[in-house]
């Protein structure tokens, strides 16, 4: 058994803070849709008033602007240094898919759906992870472009325009952030089924590893 | 990868103990230290409706997007038939009392100054006309094409020699010092009132306007005379302009002060 590393700090630091400012974004974010919430997927409204009373999200358009444009800041800074760092750290190489991503990402979903029994290939990110944290790196570029495009659609028209106007730009960062909850369920699914040994990682930074012991003759 | 039950490496055991310790102490002061900071910035005195660091950081905001503002930045247009349906109401604050359109006045003061001006509407209405068709946008989030027309604010400064110190037409390019910087608008009754950054006010699509989708202006929408602007959200575009002032202190704002941010552009 050995300590082998697993999360460099930068990237433990950039987690944890992140999760909690799209905590604070997605929270103010409900405090601003609240005010003009039109959004229907088929007969799914979001979101019925209790909701909103239940997580005391009504009348607070005012002080969720306030937050929403005080924090976009660290959610940016955030992200940008994370893109940074995982390049020029090399760390990518974990993270973008590669050609047998797509393979492997369904070879996981059999698995963890028992329906294939074979045990996954030993790796830091199976083609499942890099597929979604991939995904949800773009998803967060995402918000920050359609965010831009609601924020300042008079001084930033091209790009109002080219996220099909202003009323879709605002759908579509409303999407996103429903992207989020989505990927934090899954997320948190995974998390709770990978065991703390996983968990831990992203706190020290180290997992525990059974080495294969070498036989001797 | 779970615990293996492995009793071979203990003093890997020990020192992964020592490092889930020591990472759960750093981490738990981070957390604690997000709390405290958290709940500084929350119980913070408020500034207009919301803590004063939030206030701090919009304006530092406005500083950066003033800094990328130039008239060069028009808001998009729309063909007309876009906006032919009776535009979307909201607000009826400061339209309390029926007015008539017959002798309306607006009254127009300068800081430092003394008296005012009152100059009449059948007056402000022999200027160009401009006809405008835009996206609103209201902060509440929902947004409609409209047509607005009337009088560009600026040619109503610059026929009147208004906003500046000399009293002479505005030239923002040429002799930025002669302006004041704000401007502030009110309803008759000041019961509504918004203020202005001065480039936001001369923007060549801010417009005081008597029709609205083609039609005179109704009573719900500011009759007989609004203002609209296309880079700020609808709060700003006052109904029923009774009054306006020029000044260099910041103008208060009614929505300002209950927690909005002052500038509130697009």
């Amino acid at each position: 058994m050995r300590l082998e590393p697993k999360h460099p700090r930068a990237i433990r630091w950039m987690h944890w803070i992140n999760f909690l400012v799209l905590a604070v974004m997605i929270g103010s974010g409900l405090l601003i849709y609240w005010a003009n919430d039109v959004y229907s997927l088929g007969p799914i409204h979001f979101f019925p008033d209790s909701f909103y009373r239940l997580l005391h999200l009504d009348h607070g358009l005012a002080v969720g602007m306030a937050y929403h444009f005080v924090f976009m800041w660290v959610f940016a800074i955030n992200g940008a240094c994370y893109v940074l760092y995982t390049f020029l750290s090399g760390e990518w190489r974990h993270l973008l898919p590669n050609r047998h991503t797509l393979r492997e990402a369904w070879e996981v979903i059999l698995h963890d759906l028992k329906i294939r029994e074979a045990p996954l290939p030993r790796a830091k990110f199976n083609g499942a992870q890099r597929l979604a944290y991939t995904g949800v790196i773009l998803m967060g570029a995402g918000s920050l472009l359609t965010g831009l495009a609601i924020y300042k659609p008079t001084q930033f028209a091209w790009l109002t325009n080219l996220l099909g106007g202003y009323a879709w730009a605002r759908a579509e960062h409303f999407a996103l952030a429903l992207g989020y909850v989505l990927f934090f369920l899954v997320h948190i699914t995974q998390v709770v089924r990978a065991g703390w040994n996983n968990f831990r990682a992203m706190v020290t930074g180290y997992e525990l590893v059974v080495v294969e012991t070498p036989r001797h003759e | 990868m779970n615990d293996p039950n492995d009793h071979g490496a203990s003093t890997e055991r020990e020192e992964m103990r020592r490092l889930t310790r020591r990472s759960f102490v750093v981490g738990g002061i981070a957390a604690a230290a997000g709390a405290g900071a958290w709940s500084w910035l929350t119980t913070e005195a408020p500034d207009g409706g919301i803590p004063w660091p939030l206030r701090r950081i919009l304006r530092a905001n406005e500083w950066l997007a003033t800094g990328y503002e130039s008239p060069r930045h028009l808001a998009p247009t729309f063909p007309r038939t876009l906006a032919q349906r009776p535009p979307r109401t909201n607000g009826m604050i400061g339209l309390a009392n029926k007015v008539e359109a017959r002798g309306w006045e607006v009254q127009v003061e300068h800081a430092g100054r003394a008296g005012h001006i009152k100059i009449p509407l059948s007056t402000i209405q022999k200027l160009p006309r401009s006809d405008l068709v835009t996206e609103l946008k209201c902060v509440e989030g929902w947004s409609e094409v409209m047509h607005f027309g009337g009088v560009c604010f600026l040619d109503f400064v610059t026929q009147f020699g208004l906003a500046t110190r000399s009293g002479r037409a505005p030239d923002p390019a040429g002799n930025p010092q002669d302006l004041y910087r704000y401007a502030y608008l009110a309803s008759p009754d000041e019961a509504y009132y918004v203020g202005l950054d001065m480039a936001s006010a001369l923007h060549p699509q801010t417009l005081l306007c008597d029709t609205m989708n083609w039609e005179p202006l109704t009573h719900a929408h500011g009759a007989p005379l609004r203002l609209y602007l296309t880079v700020k959200y609808g709060f700003k575009s006052l109904k029923r302009v009774g009054l306006v002032r020029f000044q260099d202190v910041r103008p208060s704002d009614y929505w300002a002060e209950r927690g909005y941010d002052w500038y509130a552009g697009l």
